[in-house]
């Protein structure tokens, strides 16, 4: 059912219908809405579920790890300084193997402390053997935490996803938003049932000491498991699809690429902006498209190179950059295309961090800049 | 073999690689033991989670779970709200564990956490006194003057100047019902307090004094005598709080002049060598003679 | 590929750490003792066994030799002999 909706209790009504057992939290502006959503639905008994307010992020991760390592469905969401506090609990939960979603409202890395939107917390910790995916609107958003738990679930890929939301411009954004039904969900997700779990009546050991004997084989198990995550993605994505009737999530979206000769390439909301400037450009002529990245990780090469190879120039667009080399996304998509016969030319610009509105002129800024010998790292919107 | 052995190496099985005499490894079996094979366990990094979970071994014969450093209360209140979520939370004891480190430095808030969540959790700390896992650093649970790797004695120090946090009290001031202290000295003391511990709904904590042949650098064989000596000379009170409010403590008949204890021990060798070391020797005497007046420790007659 | 490392109770008892004894064990004399079980209590390894009087003994497979046993029995009907001596 379409109802007009804030983001943030959209994805608190979508996570309801999710039916976590365990619900753990640490407020961190711009997550507040959503956890303050859920706590309200559980006080209402609308959703028989243990909120368990925490007094740090890293407990809030650490709890919904044992309610896993349990047996039980959970569920927490955080941003910035909180994710990054949660970060050694984030890799521990994806070398356990247990299966968890978490929303990330993204928002930006203090210092200079800023409450507003970019995406450097969770590219930060993309190493973490989680999977990342973005979320270019509220209905996406929304769609993709049924997703999540499909696929953190199966039993063939037993890791952690974090759903990224861009903080304020989708948590506290006004959308309508197809709401789905308690039973269509139902239907969609099976009741959690993991490969392994804390039981009294058969007793396991977990989170053993590793040693040089057998630790890299883990990381091996991840990086294997990542390519049947790019398989499962889609899979997922056309279930879903056949379910609620709409196509959402997936790897990428290719938005009139096919005839391109330039491609912007970016996540998020920011999608939005770019196609608006792409419609524009599109009625004067010029052949433009974009290339949405739903899922950083695990990458996917494959759809990227089959979306680009054809164009003849590409413009990375992030809202993060690592510090001292280039932004994370650009640095990925230049090493695909390292070696190949098709290669357009791939220039890469950092934009909106902090929260810096992210404008019409500001894209086509970036637009007039993409050349043969364009820039590799250029901070687009400065007011030096 | 008799039956009874076989149960016991069900809940935590020989093979663990502890060193000779370890204090540790022995808290853990007496607490799993008297606790039962209906528990789960999680454990916090330290010495107890690295000798008995060396993949592909355990000794654990309980669901056993070890995460981080720092989170081991918090992984249990995960553990726990799954099982309330499950209704097994009647059936099903969960015990958290770390060690001084993990309980009273980087693991207190975790701890805190827990305790003021109410959750239906028994807290038990190993306390040797230092970070034994990765080479005797002090804690915040070393006690005074112990020589360690990173408070060391030397020409113008006699070892860590700083006095040994007191967990219990912390614990009780969450209004918990049971916060306790026991040492491996008294083992039966050790289970009886397990036992009255998962008897009771809620938090609750139990501190236990375990002696660290490596660390406090004795003989293997003295393991148990140390940990006795320590209650005895009142330099750690065995004590248990009801809500808050302290409602026993271990009386002692003779009380020990605390060279007893301290002179048998390396870390404390460097008190035995000059007037300095006497004067040392005499503030740690006024840290027992402390303990005896606000715990009411001398027996009456 | 999931390569999640968890281990079974038990599992540990492949690790036969009595190799580890280099000076001396323990030596169960089976003739004062009364019973009192303090020695399976202290073990630190678990690899006492008995439950009457002058039932006791240990588990050399994995014993450490350390000693606490010994000197815990009240009756020293348990004592330290070199390790190539016959228990």
């Amino acid at each position: 059912m379409k109802e007009f909706i804030e983001g943030s209790y959209a994805i608190a009504k979508i996570i309801k219908l999710c039916k976590p057992g365990v619900i753990s939290a640490y407020p961190i502006t711009p997550q507040t809405h959503i956890v303050e959503g859920l706590a309200q639905i559980v006080a209402d008994g609308e959703l028989k579920s243990e909120f368990i307010n925490v007094e740090s992020e890293h407990s809030a991760a650490s709890v919904v790890l044992g309610a896993s390592a349990a047996g039980v469905r959970a569920y927490t969401a955080t941003s910035s300084q909180g994710l990054l506090l949660m970060t050694e609990v984030l890799f521990n939960i994806a070398g356990m193997r247990l299966p968890l979603v978490l929303t990330c409202a993204n928002r930006a890395i203090s210092a200079p402390i800023n409450i507003w939107n970019d995406h450097q917390d969770s590219v930060t910790v993309r190493d973490s053997g989680w999977i990342q995916l973005y979320a270019e609107t509220v209905q996406e958003a929304c769609d993709l935490h049924i997703q999540a738990y499909k696929i953190t679930e199966d039993h063939n890929i037993q890791l952690p996803v974090m759903i990224c939301i861009d903080g304020y411009l989708l948590t506290h954004c006004g959308e309508v938003v197809d709401m789905p039904s308690q039973g269509e969900v139902d239907k969609f997700l099976s009741p959690f049932s993991p490969l392994y779990k804390l039981d009294v009546a058969n007793p396991i050991t977990m989170g053993v000491l590793g040693d040089p004997d057998c630790y890299m084989e883990t990381r091996y198990a991840i990086q294997e498991t990542m390519k049947d995550v790019l398989k499962l993605i889609p899979k997922v994505a056309g279930d879903f699809e056949k379910a609620f009737g709409r196509l959402s999530g997936g790897l990428v979206e290719k938005y009139k690429t096919d005839d391109a000769e330039k491609i912007l390439v970016a996540k998020g909301s920011l999608v939005g902006t770019l196609k608006d400037v792409v419609d524009d450009l599109r009625t004067k002529g010029v052949k433009i498209g974009v290339l949405k990245v739903v899922s950083h990780r695990p990458f996917p090469e494959d759809a990227i190179f089959d979306a680009l190879k054809k164009a003849k120039y590409v413009g990375i667009v992030e809202k993060s950059i690592s510090l001292g080399a280039y932004g994370p996304l650009y640095t990925d998509i230049k090493a695909l295309f390292q070696g190949k016969k098709e290669s357009p030319c791939i220039n890469g610009f950092v934009i909106g961090l902090g929260g810096r509105d992210v404008t019409k002129e500001s894209v086509k800024e970036i637009i007039d800049q993409i050349s043969e010998f364009g820039p590799t790292n250029k901070f687009i919107g400065l007011k030096l | 073999m008799t039956e009874k052995l076989i149960t016991e190496k069900k809940l935590f099985a020989c093979g663990h690689t502890a060193c000779a005499g370890c204090g540790q490894s022995l808290g853990a079996r007496l607490v799993l033991e008297a606790a039962g094979p209906n528990t789960i366990v999680t454990n916090a990094t330290g010495c107890l989670e690295v000798f008995s979970t060396r993949y592909p071994e355990s000794s654990w014969g309980v669901p056993w779970l070890h995460s981080l450093f720092e989170n081991s209360a918090a992984i249990a209140s995960g553990v726990e709200s799954a099982l309330k979520h499950l209704g097994k939370i009647d059936t099903i004891r969960v015990i958290s564990q770390g060690g001084d480190g993990g309980t009273a430095d980087i693991g207190l808030q975790a701890l805190s956490g827990m305790m003021e969540r109410g959750h239906d959790i028994l807290y038990v700390c190993y306390d040797n006194e230092a970070y034994m896992n990765t080479g005797i650093q002090r804690s915040g649970l070393t006690p005074f003057d112990t020589n360690t790797t990173t408070s060391p004695a030397g020409k113008i120090s006699s070892g860590n100047p700083l006095p040994k946090k007191n967990m219990v009290e912390i614990c009780a001031a969450h209004r918990i019902p049971y916060a306790a202290s026991s040492s491996v000295g008294f083992p039966l003391d050790v289970q009886s307090k397990v036992k009255k511990a998962l008897s009771i709904r809620g938090p609750k904590y139990l501190h236990l004094h375990v002696p660290c042949p490596l660390g406090w650098r004795h003989p293997s064989n003295l393991t148990i005598n140390i940990a006795k000596l320590a209650v005895e000379t009142a330099l750690f009170p065995m004590v248990e709080y009801e809500y808050g409010k302290l409602v026993s403590s271990r009386k002692l008949v003779t009380i020990k002049p605390v060279e007893e204890y301290l002179k048998p021990q390396g870390r404390f060798a460097h008190l035995f060598k000059d007037e300095k070391g006497k004067q040392e020797i005499a503030k740690i005497q006024q840290i027992a003679n402390q303990n005896i007046e606000y715990y009411n420790l001398k027996a009456t007659k | 590929m999931i390569k999640h490392l968890t281990s079974k109770p038990g599992s540990s008892l492949s690790n036969k750490t009595g190799s580890w004894r280099t000076e001396v064990k323990p030596k169960f004399l089976r003739k004062n003792c009364i019973g009192c079980k303090m020695c399976r209590l202290v073990c630190p390894e678990g690899c006492i066994f008995g439950d009457k009087k002058n039932t006791y003994g240990c588990d050399y497979q994995y014993c450490k030799g350390c000693g606490n046993c010994a000197v815990i029995c009240p009756k020293k009907d348990i004592i330290m002999i070199p390790e190539g001596e016959k228990e």
